[in-house]
């Protein structure tokens, strides 16, 4: 854990102050730092190869598409897939969109979710059931936060059970294997939202079985505008394309078009060349600290965060114990609401996010229009949940009052 | 230090005024704040055109609370035209204090609220 301390210098807009107190950043798992290494890959890239990539007999073409396939084949690396299987979308919402619509769901079928999920899959999924008329079910989740595995309503009929890895509310880890298998004995398809696991985990998705893994380049060190579907191979193969016209063709008639092979297939239009290659820059920069070092340092953050906002008078914790959670901690201050927490906060120099989290369902069963919610990454360090409670306290002082 | 947090905004925030609901009101308006969740449902009595009696049940932050806490005081009394001229910076001199541009929707959430409850009550 002490070797990554050093980390914070490798990214510029943490050494800056904001309302004059230094910036203390617990906001990552709506997004997070890039270091100098991603910025320098966007610039380099406007700087010296801009250049629309795949059909370009010129040296900047072929440089950007080398460089873009190469994209390709780092993130499949990463979650240990092969190049074909990594299809670059905008996020992990643009990602869920593609399934839902490629999908072809009807209406014998039932989709299923849990009752944690984030809008982004959510949403898409209520939106093609409420099309095709297929009925959309829930996984409930128990007291501690977890999700209540005796409870599946799962059948014969369930087309797609699509789980959040890492809870962007809870923090909870859910158990993906177990799942998988479960969801494979009914041939259903297994979609798994890895918004906020991808940036702390090492995620294999054929270790965890997975048939789809969703995730976004800017919650792990990469640019906005950039985001993975994963898919099995011969799944994508199947599958219909989302979005048509340039790129994605072999052949066009004027009356009938063919597709091109996975990934082009589901890659319409230029697609976000810059993202991508700063994605890969990204990738490298985990690789090279170590996705079980990185695991292992925000886990045991987020166990001390737990324990020192336990120490504080009049505070509601969300999610389940240390252990079984990551990445985030959310709570609430008796009587406080967190719009008013983050303010007080940001004027200590602390960010944190506060409000419902895209993930109003989940409000409604926790109760609460609001949470507020510090999330950690690989460069925070103890001190910086040090100064999150200190400020807190000052919080309660000033409602004190 | 702490400008937008004073004590007597904060005063308004915990013991809030005209806040719950009236029996019977001649109209009732639901709003919410998107953004983070804040609700207000507004009941006011209002004859001959005037805004007798009003209540905000809020449930939000403190900019949201003690704005209609704040605004509830004013309205009473007011033409309903004269409640539809209201515009934002009234609301803004009224809480006194400066309200960050994230927080503008917080502070202006009530007056969103009986300025539409009017209008549908206009459209009866």
């Amino acid at each position: 854990m002490k070797q990554l301390l050093d980390l914070k210098s490798d990214f510029p807009i943490l050494s800056q102050k904001v309302n004059g107190k230094q910036l203390i950043y617990l906001d990552n798992s709506a997004t997070s730092q890039k270091p100098q290494k991603v910025i320098d890959s966007i610039t380099e890239y406007y700087s010296k190869y801009n250049s629309n990539v795949h059909r370009a007999i010129h040296k900047l073409g072929e440089q950007a598409t080398l460089k873009y396939e190469e994209a390709h084949e780092k993130v499949a690396n990463f979650i240990n897939a092969s190049k074909e299987e990594i299809i670059f979308t905008r996020n992990t919402t643009e990602s869920i969109n593609l399934l839902s619509h490629s999908l072809q769901i009807s209406k014998k079928h039932n989709i299923i979710v849990t009752e944690m999920e984030h809008h982004s899959n959510l949403v898409p999924w209520q939106q093609i059931c409420k099309e095709t008329g297929a009925e959309l079910r829930f996984i409930p989740i128990d007291k501690d936060g977890k999700l209540n595995l005796k409870k599946i309503p799962i059948n014969n009929n369930t087309r797609v059970v699509s789980v959040a890895h890492v809870s962007n509310v809870l923090g909870t880890i859910n158990p993906i294997k177990e799942l998988s298998k479960m969801v494979h004995q009914y041939n259903a398809l297994f979609v798994v939202d890895g918004a906020q696991s991808v940036p702390h985990m090492k995620v294999d998705v054929k270790d965890l079985n997975m048939d789809f893994l969703a995730f976004s380049g800017h919650k792990m060190l990469g640019p906005t505008g950039i985001g993975v579907l994963y898919g099995k191979k011969e799944l994508l193969k199947k599958l219909h394309p989302f979005l048509t016209g340039g790129g994605m063709i072999s052949d066009v008639k004027k009356d009938v078009s063919e597709w091109a092979d996975i990934p082009n297939k589901f890659e319409a239009g230029t697609p976000n060349i810059e993202g991508a290659i700063a994605l890969g820059a990204a990738v490298d920069y985990l690789e090279n600290i170590d996705m079980d070092e990185i695991n292992k340092n925000v886990k045991d953050l987020v166990s001390y965060l737990m324990k020192r906002l336990l120490e504080l008078d009049n505070i509601s914790i969300y999610g389940p114990e240390n252990g079984d959670r990551t990445a985030l901690v959310s709570f609430n201050l008796l009587d406080i609401h967190p719009h008013d927490v983050a303010e007080i906060l940001d004027k200590e120099g602390v960010a944190i996010r506060a409000g419902h989290m895209c993930a109003k369902p989940l409000m409604d069963i926790l109760g609460v229009n609001a949470v507020c919610r510090a999330s950690p990454y690989f460069y925070n360090t103890k001190e910086d949940i040090d100064h999150l409670i200190k400020s807190l306290k000052k919080v309660q002082e000033v409602f004190a009052k | 230090m702490i400008d937008m947090y004073q004590e007597e905004l904060l005063e308004h925030y915990k013991s809030p005024r005209n806040s719950g609901k009236i029996e019977n009101p001649s109209v009732e308006f639901h709003d919410t704040n998107p953004l983070c969740g804040d609700e207000v449902t507004v009941t006011a009595k209002i004859k001959n055109n005037i805004v007798k009696n009003l209540k905000f049940e809020s449930r939000g932050c403190a900019i949201s609370v003690a704005s209609a806490s704040k605004l509830s005081e004013q309205i009473k009394g007011k033409t309903v035209n004269e409640v539809l001229k209201l515009d934002n910076q009234f609301v803004l001199d009224l809480v006194g204090v400066p309200i960050s541009a994230m927080r503008l929707k917080c502070a202006l959430l009530s007056l969103k609220a009986i300025q539409k409850a009017i209008i549908q009550y206009k459209e009866k």
